[in-house]
């Protein structure tokens, strides 16, 4: 059977996607961003109850694993099947890390009764109680994202594993690719507004 | 009514019985630059630098310029990621006028709501 095939299409059918990704994480960016204006100084304060180490440690986790994703689609154009391969599955991991340092960060703050709807949350001012309920929400679709992009790599593995992505047909896991440096993209800014916001 | 028919619409036929030229029309056709290794790691540096940089910004107190500071640092970190590994440079007119139009709308979004809220 001939198989029809359109890579320019399927990009852009994926950048499309993204864009409404793109348009998901806007809309709660801007609710943030809004927020931090009238409450400055709850959120200074709330972000610092945030473990800067491991905000810092994750994001050097996903830039890595974008880094990885990048050199595997690389060696794949190069006919490095077994190593793009490998790439691949050490992304899948790093995605694995980063999940694990968050339900660790999680687990503290849960520890500590902060979580959506509290008693300990609901004592706070509301500022605080804005930023914290903002970072459950936001942290946890990222996290989504990033079960779902490790999901979605490690089924591009399996299909270069069968021969069905290869050197020369590859725009499942160019994809893939491209919905991983999406994930990478949204923490490049929840990162320095969470940890970060002074 | 087959398929065979309508791949002359979509350009070079690039499917398993193409031929030799196959890989190179493959390549061709869709715009694939192999990125070096190098041009990867050069970036991975630069987006680890750039994070040093906003951990350590965070140490200065620069009032309203922190999270100015924040989301340049942010917007250029963003920017390595989508021209390089994401291979927007290498993407043709069509997709990077979209990527364009979605991040241009995005800022119009943010822009006005920052009218209506900061002068409230």
């Amino acid at each position: 059977m001939h198989e029809h095939r359109d890579y320019e299409g399927a990009k852009i059918g994926m950048w499309l996607f993204l864009f409404t990704e793109v348009l998901l994480f806007g809309g709660l960016f801007l609710l943030y961003a809004v927020y931090l204006h009238r409450y400055p100084a709850e959120f200074h304060a709330a972000g610092k109850d945030l473990s800067r180490i491991f905000g810092t440690a994750n994001t050097i986790v996903l830039i890595s694993s974008s880094l990885c994703m990048a050199l595997a689609i690389s060696a794949l154009q190069r006919g490095k099947v077994l190593l793009s391969q490998r790439l691949v599955l050490l992304t899948v991991a790093m995605a694995g890390v980063f999940l694990v340092n968050k339900f660790f960060e999680w687990s503290a703050k849960i520890g500590h009764g902060i979580y959506p709807n509290s008693p300990g949350l609901l004592a706070l001012p509301p500022g605080e109680m804005v930023f914290f309920n903002l970072y459950y929400l936001m942290t946890g679709l990222h996290g989504i994202h990033v079960i779902i992009g490790g999901a979605v790599l490690l089924y591009g593995w399996r299909l270069m594993r069968a021969g069905r992505v290869t050197p020369e047909h590859f725009v499942f896991l160019e994809n893939g690719g491209l919905y991983w440096h999406l994930v990478d993209l949204v923490w490049i800014y929840l990162f320095p507004l969470f940890y970060l916001v002074v | 009514m087959t398929g065979h028919d309508i791949k002359y619409d979509t350009g070079p036929d690039t499917g398993p019985d193409a031929g030799p030229n196959a890989v190179h029309d493959a390549g061709h056709d869709a715009g694939h630059h192999a990125v070096p290794v190098r041009t990867n790691m050069l970036v991975w540096a630069a987006l680890m630098v750039l994070t040093a940089i906003t951990v350590s910004v965070t140490s200065f107190d620069f009032g309203f310029l922190n999270v100015v500071v924040a989301l340049t640092v942010a917007t250029t970190k963003a920017g390595l990621v989508i021209l390089w590994f994401m291979h927007l440079r290498y993407e043709g007119r069509v997709i990077r006028l979209m990527v364009f139009t979605a991040f241009f709308i995005l800022a119009i979004a943010i822009g006005f709501t920052f009218f209506d809220v900061a002068y409230r």
